[in-house]
Formats: C-alpha cells, sequence, structure tokens
C-alpha cells in the first residue's frame, strides 16, 4: 500500500485499495501534511475526524490521526504519524477549515501544540483548566473540584476531596467462568 | 385533593353570594399563590432535560399546574436543574439562582445533578448541585421519568404549604 502511495505521488493515477473496508496510512510528522493535501486533490476533500491517541510507552508518545473521506467513490482513508511530547505539529488548517476546532480539541485534550492554527485556544474544558485530561498519566478525579463560598459569595476552586474512594468494580461476569474463586467459593474450590 | 378543592370552591362560593366577600387566613392564601404559579427556570443541562420536556408537553402537562417554563431568572421561582453540571458551568449556574427572586426554590433533576452520579469520578463535574445552590427537592433517577418530576414538582409544593410563611 505504501508503495502505491509513494508511486501515486510521484504524477501517477491514484488507486484505492478495493477489497479492505478502510486504508490506514503511517506516515512520518514531514511528511503528512503533504500527503494530506495530496489526498485532498485526489477528491478526499473531506476531513471527517482529527483526533490523537497516547501511547505513554513509546518514545514518540502521541499519534495524531486524520480521518479523510472521498464522497464520490464512498472512501476513507486514515492518515497518521507519531510526534514527541512536547513537540510542535503543523497546522492543517489552510487545507481545512475543519481541522481548527479538532485541533483546539486535539491541543487541549493531549497538549500537542499545532503551530499556525489561528486560534489555539481551549475547546472543552474548564477556564484556567490545568493539565490534559485525555493523557494516560491524568488523574481521572483532576487536581481542582468547585463549591460555593457563603463567605466569598462565589464559586471557588479547591483540591480535590472524594468523600468516597474510587472503586474498582469486577465486572468478569460469572456465567463466563472467572479463573479465580467467586467470594464465598474458596471452601469448593480447596475440596476439589 | 379534587375532593377538597371542590369543597373549598363551593365554601368560597357560598361566602360571596351571601356576604359578598371571602375571610381567608393571609399565609394560606400566599402558599396557595405560591404553590399554584411556581414558574420554573430553564435550565437543562443534558439528557434530563428531555425528560423535563415531556413532563412540559401534553401528556403530563406542567401547565394544568401552574408551572409555565420562562426563559428568564426574573421571572422565575423555581430552578430545575436538569442534567449533568459540570465546573465550566457552576459560575453560571450559581448566576442564574443569585438572580431569581425570592422566594426562590432548587429542584434537583437526576443522578448527575443530586451528587454527580455517572461521573461522579470525573475531573468536569460537580459532584452534586448543591455544592454551588441549596437545593429543596432531590428527583432520584437517571434520568427520572417524567412523571418522577411531576412527584418532585408536588412534593416541593407540599413542602411549600409546610414550610412556607410570607418572610423566608
Amino acid at each position: 500500500m505504501l508503495d502505491k502511495i509513494a508511486q501515486d505521488r510521484e504524477g501517477k493515477q491514484f488507486i484505492l485499495c478495493e477489497d479492505g473496508y478502510m486504508i490506514t496510512l503511517s506516515t512520518n510528522q514531514t511528511d503528512a501534511k503533504e500527503i494530506i493535501s495530496y489526498l485532498k486533490k485526489q477528491q478526499f476533500n473531506i476531513l471527517t475526524d482529527l483526533s490523537a491517541i497516547d501511547y505513554p510507552d513509546r518514545p514518540k508518545r502521541f499519534e495524531i490521526i486524520y480521518n479523510l473521506l472521498n464522497i464520490y467513490d464512498n472512501k476513507r482513508i486514515i492518515v497518521k504519524f507519531s510526534v514527541a511530547d512536547g513537540k510542535d505539529v503543523a497546522t492543517i488548517t489552510d487545507l481545512f477549515n475543519a481541522a481548527i476546532w479538532y485541533e483546539r480539541e486535539v491541543w487541549d485534550m493531549f497538549g500537542v501544540y499545532f503551530v499556525d492554527n489561528p486560534d489555539l485556544r481551549r475547546i472543552l474544558t474548564d477556564y484556567g483548566f490545568e493539565g490534559h485530561p485525555l493523557r494516560k498519566d491524568f488523574p481521572l478525579t483532576g487536581f481542582k473540584e468547585v463549591h460555593y463560598d457563603e463567605n466569598q459569595q462565589k464559586v471557588i476552586y479547591a483540591p480535590v476531596k472524594l468523600a468516597q474512594d474510587f472503586r474498582n468494580f469486577d465486572f468478569l461476569s460469572p456465567w463466563e467462568g472467572p479463573n479465580y474463586p467467586l467470594p464465598g467459593d474458596e471452601k469448593a474450590e480447596k475440596k476439589s | 385533593m379534587g375532593m377538597k378543592i371542590e369543597h373549598t370552591l363551593g365554601v368560597v362560593e357560598e361566602e360571596l353570594s351571601n356576604r359578598g366577600f371571602v375571610i381567608a387566613k393571609m399565609d394560606e392564601l400566599v402558599n396557595w399563590a405560591r404553590t399554584g404559579s411556581l414558574w420554573p427556570m430553564t435550565f437543562g443541562l443534558a439528557c434530563c432535560a428531555v425528560e423535563m420536556m415531556q413532563a412540559a408537553a401534553s401528556r403530563y402537562d406542567l401547565d394544568r399546574l401552574g408551572l409555565v417554563f420562562r426563559p428568564s431568572p426574573r421571572q422565575s421561582d423555581v430552578m430545575i436543574v436538569a442534567g449533568t453540571l459540570t465546573n465550566k458551568m457552576a459560575p453560571a449556574l450559581r448566576k442564574v439562582y443569585d438572580q431569581m427572586a425570592e422566594p426562590r426554590y432548587v429542584i434537583s433533576m437526576g443522578s448527575c445533578a443530586n451528587g454527580g452520579g455517572y461521573y461522579h469520578y470525573s475531573y468536569a463535574v460537580v459532584r452534586g448541585c448543591d455544592r454551588v445552590v441549596p437545593v429543596d427537592v432531590y428527583v432520584p433517577g437517571c434520568p427520572p421519568t417524567a412523571e418522577g418530576l411531576l412527584y418532585g414538582i408536588m412534593q416541593l409544593q407540599k413542602k411549600i404549604k409546610r414550610t412556607g410563611v410570607i418572610k423566608r
């Protein structure tokens, strides 16, 4: 597949893989924008989604993912590349206006900075929010919580204080045969 | 309830035809007026709002209880917090509550507004809207049915009748 695309970029006709449902195109950061620009010219002119995944174990921690749609042939292409924490990514807002808010969302949730995005603010989280919640090392309950303060007559922020600790529920179905004794069944396990 | 109202209306009619005026206790009259025209602030935040709309629509018809949804806090008596209250929304909710005229009441509708519900451990959600505004009635459910909300509203009316005085 990669060879095919490489050939196409030299000016040959664009060929789609007919057997698969979707085509994934893993590339690197420097080539990504050129490839997206090329795909846009090849009638993949709708950006359906732009998102990221956090892989904390990898040296290049974030994977940026572009979903492109060709409505003429009903084909979709996924373009993705990895980027390290703290590294800048080139914006594609000059190609797709839809990317402005998507890039804001990725910036908000993962802290990936998009250079030349015209309006790179946080989009979902609270004003003055600290941290990037979809990073795997972000604690679920965050750091701050709000409550109304009677003395100051306003809603204020305070460090999170949980009345009840987070509970890990065991969602394994007993009908599927878990590989440990069920609560109350310990003696039965010993007998056999 | 219906029998009682009919009886009261009969007595009032008789008094009016006999003497031309009616004597009633002031606090009861005020409570009757308050419970009969609880105008709610439209404050739908999430899916509970859909259930709130159901309660307002023709089947359960909140209008017959005198509940008319208002778009302005200045005209409202009760705020139905219907849905997940996020940190970002909390100051706005408080501001709207502060803008409401006394006497004002709050109905917390659904698990999220009651105590965070499904999002209790989330980094973005207030763990219960009673951290931001004082709540009169909690309606449980995820989301509560329209009947559930209706029952909550009737409980609030009961509470107003029980505790309501002119000075709050």
